[in-house]
């Protein structure tokens, strides 16, 4: 029983592993194709069965004059938009989570599950209807077509996410330890940052996971809040369309543009697998 | 040096989680709250340690007025049932940091912690993380941590509930030692508890609460041998007392249409009427010459058995001295040692004590 189950475990691991890495083949390989390999059927090993290009991959790093869309400007944007927000987010849902964990608040009928809930009702509404509310707020303080701007924005649409997770987790530490704290000594301030903080790693980096995904994945606030000064990956990429859909740069583009997300899961993943502190709160 | 709390009230909701509390704790004595789960015992502990504002009353230290000291400031230690302790550090680091949140130095603070870390039997695990350690283990790293403060009063919450029956009676030992030693630093221990055989074995001034109140305070002996109520009575006896209402009438007491035994010499002074009549588990044995009784339920506890037993609408545990399985609705002969019967009026107050001159 054991030996089937142990079977059927890594058949179906395997499985889903072909399922998640296959499209990202198939992608490596059209990245390294041109026009005629790609038209020209079914094929999918370099060398045997199609000569490869660095036609695709070029595209992406040469200045629009020579016809391409050149995007690493917009890449370092993306990157310093996203964790900018990401990090921002993470602090303040971070104290916003903590103290709609410990504290009571009452005001009226609105209490600490409703405010809860308002931080993510944030995200229930369909991006399109906040679309004009932000575009009139960012030119109203000009900041449209700015990285300040869309730091701006990316925080109210990624310390929901932040806070509601946090504030999960906060849920599942026992409060004794703060209040351990405050016997040995701490002030309410000392009892977040000397025990509770160093204690909330793990959460803030699922957290800030999740934040850097959504921050990263995002073109429809990108797309509207900004024209020509300020671009991020996503939009620039789009660039790429025309009469013809280029396929191999289009691949060669969602490579760059998924890596830093693999880098990041990765390097998430490997901290909270060491368990060196989801074990600890019991 | 004594802690006084002063008609302390706390009613958060609709019931009374502390009831217009007074007590007086004197310094390098110990005191062990009785009660059964949420009788108050935490709220109570909490409430010394500041991290409750109770709705009404004061308390008072050292001649000042406690309720106005923050937590941080109020030099108490607390070991919950849980096992807290720090995560991210590790033994060495837990025990010391207190002392170094009260910017010790450092080879003061190095001093104090081998010192507690001695006491509680941890030498060798300084360097340990706390996950890597058993629950008894983790236990320690807390009751060392409170020990190493040198707090005036320390305040532990059922600290051994939550461990295994060999741990708990090791390490209860241990502490029994532990606060000796620490009688000569004149610190005030509080102990909270819901286990009589532990409040007894630990031997301190037994303070007996329930929703909320006061009781009864006595010495471990007084409180067991002289219970003011009937409601004293269940909670400092495990099995509960057995407390069933009976009718004295011409030397008889009356527990119902079968159940009537010839009272004792004692008790012959007692006025005919309807009482409230307590019976130890341990002091109901079987007799073949004695009442029948249903089994209900029989547990094996250790070396004893457990009977629960039930005649007509009577019902009774029996402690049996013996190891053996009885099954479900077997009739069994038991008896009552009229010696050891208590009397409480039917408002729940002490009306005879077998311990009474």
């Amino acid at each position: 029983m054991p030996k089937l189950y142990t079977f059927l475990k890594y058949f179906f691991v395997v499985l889903w592993a072909c399922f998640v890495i296959a499209p990202f083949l198939w992608a490596i390989s059209t990245s390294f194709k041109d026009f005629n390999s790609v038209t020209g059927g079914a094929t999918y090993i370099p060398w045997l069965q199609f000569e490869p290009t660095l036609d695709g991959w070029s595209v992406l790093f040469k200045p629009g004059s020579q016809g391409g869309i050149n995007i690493i400007g917009p890449y370092f944007n993306s990157i310093f938009v996203t964790l900018t927000a990401s990090l921002i987010s993470i602090v303040l849902g971070t104290l916003a989570a903590y103290a709609l964990s410990r504290y009571t608040f009452k005001a009226g009928i609105v209490k600490n599950n409703d405010i809860t809930f308002f931080f993510i009702s944030q995200r229930i509404m369909p991006p399109v209807v906040l679309s004009i509310p932000f575009f009139i707020f960012l030119s109203s303080l000009g900041l449209l077509d700015s990285l300040a701007g869309l730091i701006l924005v990316y925080i109210v649409l990624l310390m929901p996410i932040a806070v509601w997770i946090m504030v999960d987790f906060f849920n599942r530490v026992p409060r004794e330890i703060d209040e351990t704290a405050l016997i040995d000594g701490c002030n309410p301030f000392q009892a977040f940052f000397k025990v509770v903080l160093p204690n909330s790693v793990p959460g803030m980096l699922v957290a800030g996971l999740f934040c850097i995904i959504f921050g990263w994945i995002d073109f429809f606030f990108a797309f509207i809040l900004t024209f020509t000064k300020v671009q991020l990956l996503p939009v620039k990429i789009v660039a790429l369309n025309s009469s013809i859909t280029p396929w191999w740069s289009l691949s060669a583009a969602a490579l760059v543009s998924v890596a830093p997300l693999i880098i990041v899961a990765f390097i998430v993943e490997r901290y909270l697998s060491k368990g060196n502190l989801s074990g600890a709160l019991k | 040096m004594s802690l006084m709390l002063n008609h302390i009230s706390f009613k958060p909701t609709e019931e009374y989680h502390l009831n217009d509390i007074s007590l007086r704790f004197d310094s390098g004595k110990m005191y062990t709250i009785l009660g059964r789960t949420l009788s108050g015992k935490t709220t109570l502990l909490k409430t010394i340690a500041g991290l409750q504002t109770p709705d009404s009353g004061s308390i008072n230290f050292e001649d000042t007025d406690f309720l106005s000291i923050p937590v941080w400031k109020r030099n108490v230690a607390m070991v919950y049932q849980q096992f807290i302790n720090y995560p991210h550090l590790n033994v060495r680091d837990n025990v010391a940091f207190p002392l170094k949140q009260r910017k010790m130095d450092e080879n003061l603070i190095e001093k104090e912690v081998q010192e507690a870390m001695e006491k509680v039997g941890l030498i060798g695990f300084e360097s340990r993380k706390i996950q890597e350690l058993s629950g008894g283990q983790q236990q320690r790293v807390a009751l060392a941590r409170s020990l190493a403060k040198k707090a005036k009063i320390l305040l532990l919450d059922e600290p051994l509930v939550n461990l295994d029956y060999k741990l708990r009676e090791g390490l209860r030992e241990e502490f029994k030692k532990l606060f000796n030693v620490s009688d000569e630093s004149n610190s005030i221990l509080i102990y909270a508890s819901t286990d009589p055989l532990e409040a007894m074995q630990l031997n301190g001034d037994i303070i007996v609460i329930d929703e909320g109140k006061i009781l009864q305070t006595g010495t471990a002996k007084d409180v067991f041998e002289n219970p003011a109520t009937a409601k004293v009575a269940e909670i400092t006896n495990d099995p509960a007392m057995n407390i069933n209402k009976c009718l004295i009438q011409d030397n008889s007491l009356i527990m119902n249409d079968s159940v009537q035994i010839q009272i004792p010499d004692e008790l012959k002074s007692v006025p005919n009427g309807k009482y409230l009549v307590g019976i130890r588990a341990t002091d109901i044995y079987l007799d073949d010459q004695g009442f029948a009784f249903d089994v209900e339920i029989s547990e094996i506890s250790g070396s004893e058995t457990f009977l629960h037993l039930r005649n007509n609408n009577l019902k009774c545990v029996a402690t049996i001295e013996e190891v053996k399985t009885y099954n479900t609705n077997e009739v069994v002969k038991i008896n009552f040692d009229k010696s050891k019967i208590y009397l409480f009026e039917e408002s729940g107050d002490l009306r005879h004590s077998p311990y009474q001159q």
